[in-house]
């Protein structure tokens, strides 16, 4: 009953999506009164929703094993939490959620939305509503989430063991509501292009959308890099892996289009870029959404191979996406660019920001396809991975870096004092950095090394827009700037730091051996069989030193039966300078263990930066919604007081 | 803006789509495949897997008759079947000889007693090397070997009983 | 989700001697390392032989410190690799033309973005 509940919720949704697209012709083409019906209906569509995806969380939870995906991905013997996050660590609920936002989010375009004119916002809810109707359809017909089996098996298949872990309760949510979330930024670009109203106006009510899906994007991509270090058992954070890819890909475009909608905010310039930059993000969520599913490239992340499906929605990406780059040529000679920028400006900034951007966008897409094009030519396969990614994309994010220090101290439309007069400071201090790594680690790599100047250099920088003046009367938004961009300078170092200090040990030990990793020395005390809920272990018990310091740390290997699998749990202990990473792999035939033992310096820092990048989006989110700084009192929002950021 | 400009992304996007299309058109092999079909196989001499069974060495290989080497090994699972397929082959003349992979002596005289024993050889490649150096990646494998010692094919997977026809026709191109 | 995982068909014998060990020398083991890292593991193909737990990609972590214990340079280990597997095991693309095309492109991409924008910024001074 439950799970036709959902499924009968998830048609009326669709329905209401069909309404709100026949009613957005009708608003744009007769310019009869439908505003109030059009957000009533993207309410209540994603009311329903909500409700259809609550559905299957229920039928997960309580294990209903006629329920064919519950069956396939679930097991009663698993704990309560991956009973319900296991409803979306597959394929069909995952889609599900996707949706769910997707309605959601037009549900709140629909509340909330209202500084946009009445007739862009209609066409964008219409939008909106095509874009869910794709989606509908597909899982409707090709991936129904609510399919039964009768007669009900007694139990089920298991979830993975790998995503038996704490990180699928948080990563895919706020990954999706990022990914998704860029529908809205999508979807009123569409209805701007439709209406012509592109102009400065349009990009304020953008931006909170813009803000609030790049934020949560950054966390779920953060948060996925820390989930894979601790799992994986081999110390990597990031692999160039085709959907970790898929995730960077929206990410850098959002992270374009937060800055080029300032400029069309403030200067109401950049118009054709901060539109393309719109259609571009969501269109690189649904490129993603395909690559996981179609099972066309090889990915740890992939979900199973199902080239039907791949199918349907490589034709929904060449609709929507073509639609929309129809309407982009087809209008894109309305979009008048007024007179160009100074060269020392804070708009020149932007537009170099958005080229670099645009141009490590452009590569991890070219890299990631790359071999599809090469196979598809020649018959010849090449693999294009992290070497590649490195090489091309490290040096272009450190140029990229060194600017970030320039950008914000310019001011809007010409900076006419010397800028380069307020960096001594922050460069000194890279040049105290450089010269430190060359004197004491003369063979450290050329990347790390320059990494470590940028960091020290940025660090500082980012905070100069603070200084000279009282950083308490700073706005919000500025001291979100601030923080994004200090933010984007730790965990630079933390990059730094992991690729120059990490030391690694390699071992096979017997019960009483001592191995020393780093500043510390491992001795291995025993190895005992144990188990947990769902599965059987081998725990090693090990005990390190350091100086006064004693811990212990136990590390296994988990084995699981449904499906029969085996995981690493790696046991690490996080210090203020680094982290202890310790692995217990297999034994030799001699009896003796395999651990793999890592100190890594300050690695915390790459996620600790990742989670600052994010809270300075959220100040400038609430800054911005509010106008608050700290003795401010609440103001009307004011664009000619856009001074600072 | 140019019209140029304007319809550019477009049209990239067409070569995408068209890509992508291909890709979901023509699914990708996931196989790794040798690419040494057509060279001469490496030269290798690995211990005899059972002391029943004479060691196996590349010069083995050369003495003008085509052979099938089979890379396999007792823990491999469709490598029971194989087996009785391989004797099919063995009992119509072909040279069947094996390479076994990770395996110990016991386990391959259980395999073999259990499944039957089609092999005229059997080289014991306890760290994979020879199996790296001809450019398999997995288990099972076999590769058909003329007189001279050139590879001629490469047989990805387990010999299914109507494989044995296009074996069987290899080796005689091979001769 | 597909990911690969340790438990598919594995024999009993236990990792051969160097895929899990260090190699005495510092020096030599970076180099090993870092070949490591651009190999591709043919059966979790989505990883580095350095960071799969697949037995082949042991055995070839295996081949690759000794080789490298001998003497032998990582380009010559690379090399007779791909001369049997092809380009698809080397994550780091060769010299070949095949990869130039991916060596150009930021080039490209970063003279296109420059060309797009170059009416929007005025550079000679007013």
């Amino acid at each position: 009953m439950i799970a036709e509940t959902g499924l009968a919720a998830l048609w009326l949704a669709a329905g209401l999506a069909a309404l709100q697209f026949v009613l957005m012709i009708a608003a744009l083409r007769t310019e009869t009164e439908v505003s109030r019906a059009m957000r009533s209906i993207a309410v209540l569509q994603g009311v329903l929703t909500l409700i259809a995806f609550a559905m299957l969380i229920i039928v997960f939870a309580r294990s209903d094993m006629s329920v064919a995906l519950v069956f396939e991905n679930s097991n009663s013997a698993k704990p309560f939490i991956y009973k319900v996050a296991g409803a979306w660590g597959n394929h069909e609920g995952s889609m599900l959620m996707w949706v769910t936002i997707l309605a959601v989010a037009g549900a709140f375009l629909g509340l909330l939305a209202h500084r946009t004119g009445e007739r862009t916002l209609l066409a964008a809810l219409g939008a909106q509503a095509v874009l869910a109707l794709g989606f509908y359809a597909f899982l409707l017909f090709a991936s129904n989430p609510f399919a039964r089996m009768w007669p009900a098996p007694p139990d089920g298949q298991g979830l993975n063991p790998l995503l038996q872990d704490p990180g699928l309760a948080f990563h895919p949510p706020t990954l999706y509501l990022g990914y998704v979330g860029l529908s809205v930024a999508f979807s009123l670009a569409v209805g701007a292009l439709l209406t012509g109203e592109v102009d400065s106006r349009l990009a304020r009510a953008m931006r909170p959308w813009v803000l609030a899906a790049w934020i949560l994007l950054t966390l779920g991509i953060t948060a996925g890099s820390y989930w894979a270090y601790y799992e994986l058992g081999w110390g990597g954070y990031w692999f160039w892996d085709p959907v970790e890819n898929a995730s960077l890909m929206p990410w850098l475009a959002a992270t374009a289009l937060l800055h080029s909608i300032n400029v069309l905010a403030a200067r109401g310039a950049l118009k054709a870029w901060t539109m393309m930059l719109a259609v571009i993000a969501f269109s690189m969520s649904m490129v993603g959404t395909f690559l996981v599913r179609s099972g066309i490239l090889t990915s740890v992340h992939a979900f199973a191979i199902d080239p039907q499906r791949g199918t349907f929605l490589l034709a929904l990406l060449a609709i929507y996406v073509g639609a929309a780059f129809v309407l982009f040529a087809w209008r894109g000679a309305v979009l008048k660019e007024g007179a160009p920028f100074e060269l020392v400006s804070r708009e020149s900034g932007l537009v170099i920001n958005n080229l670099i951007l645009s141009v490590i966008l452009g590569v991890v897409f070219v890299g990631t396809l790359y071999p599809l094009f090469v196979e598809a030519v020649s018959g010849e396969k090449l693999s294009v991975g992290a070497p590649y990614f490195n090489a091309v994309a490290g040096p272009l994010a450190l140029l990229l870096a060194a600017l970030v220090g320039i950008g914000p101290l310019l001011a809007w439309r010409r900076e006419r004092r010397p800028v380069l007069k307020k960096l001594p400071i922050p460069a000194l201090l890279g040049a105290t950095a450089l010269a430190i790594t060359i004197i004491l680690w003369p063979q450290m790599n050329m990347l790390p090394r320059v990494g470590f100047m940028i960091a020290a250099y940025l660090a500082a920088a980012s905070l100069l827009p603070l200084i000279g003046r009282n950083p308490l009367r700073a706005p919000f938004a500025t001291w979100g700037m601030v923080v994004a961009h200090f933010g984007i300078a730790v965990a630079l170092l933390g990059m730094a730091a992991n690729a120059a200090f990490t030391v690694e040990r390699l071992a096979i030990a017997q019960p009483g051996d001592i191995l020393s990793v780093g500043p510390w020395q491992v001795q291995l005390q025993s190895v005992v069989p144990t188990a947990g809920q769902n599965f059987t272990a081998v725990e090693a018990e090990l005990r390190a030193t350091r100086g006064g310091d004693i811990i212990t740390l136990s590390p296994q290997t988990r084995y699981f039966s449904d499906p029969p699998t085996a995981t690493n749990e790696s046991a690490i202990r996080t210090f203020w300078n680094g982290q202890l990473y310790t692995v217990v792999g297999k034994q030799d035939v001699s009896g003796a263990w395999q651990l793999r033992l890592w100190w890594k310096p300050f690695v915390t820092l790459i996620w600790a930066g990742g989670a600052l990048i994010a809270l300075g989006g959220a100040l400038a989110l609430v800054g911005r919604r509010f106008r608050f700084s700290f003795f401010r009192r609440r103001e009307k929002a004011d664009w000619r007081r856009e001074r600072y950021a | 803006m140019s019209r140029a400009v304007r319809f550019a992304p477009l049209a990239l996007l067409l070569l995408v789509i068209v890509a992508l299309v291909w890709r979901l058109a023509t699914p990708a092999d996931t196989d790794v495949h040798s690419t040494l079909e057509g060279k001469r196989v490496p030269a290798f001499a690995l211990a005899a897997g059972l002391p029943s069974k004479p060691a196996f060495s590349s010069g083995d290989l050369a003495t003008g008759r085509p052979h099938l080497v089979n890379v396999f090994a007792s823990w491999c699972v469709p490598c029971v079947t194989e087996v009785k397929v391989l004797q099919t082959l063995k009992d119509s003349g072909v040279a069947v000889d094996g390479i076994a992979i990770r395996d110990s002596a016991p386990e391959l005289a259980d395999f073999l007693l259990r499944n039957g024993d089609p092999y005229e050889r059997i080289g014991s490649d306890p760290r994979s090397q020879v199996q790296i150096a001809l450019g398999s990646s997995g288990v099972p494998e076999s590769f058909v070997v003329d007189g001279k010692g050139v590879i001629r094919y490469q047989h990805i997977g387990p010999i299914e009983q109507g494989d044995v026809p296009m074996i069987l026709s290899k080796l005689e191109k091979a001769r | 989700m597909m990911l690969c995982s340790m438990a598919l068909a594995d024999s009993n014998l236990p990792p051969a001697y160097w895929s899990n060990r260090q190699l005495p020398d510092p020096k030599q083991e970076a180099q090993a390392q870092a070949l490591m890292e651009q190999l591709r593991c043919l059966v979790c193909q989505g990883q580095s032989i350095a960071d799969s737990d697949a037995e082949l990609a042991g055995d070839m972590r295996d081949l690759v410190r000794r080789r490298i214990a001998a003497g032998e340079k990582p380009s010559a280990i690379r090399a007779w690799l791909v001369q049997r597997y092809g380009t698809w095991i080397s994550y780091k693309p060769t010299a070949e033309p095949a990869a130039w095309p991916l060596w150009l492109a930021p080039l490209a991409l970063l003279l296109v973005g420059a060309w797009l924008i170059r009416r929007r910024i005025r550079l000679k001074a007013r």
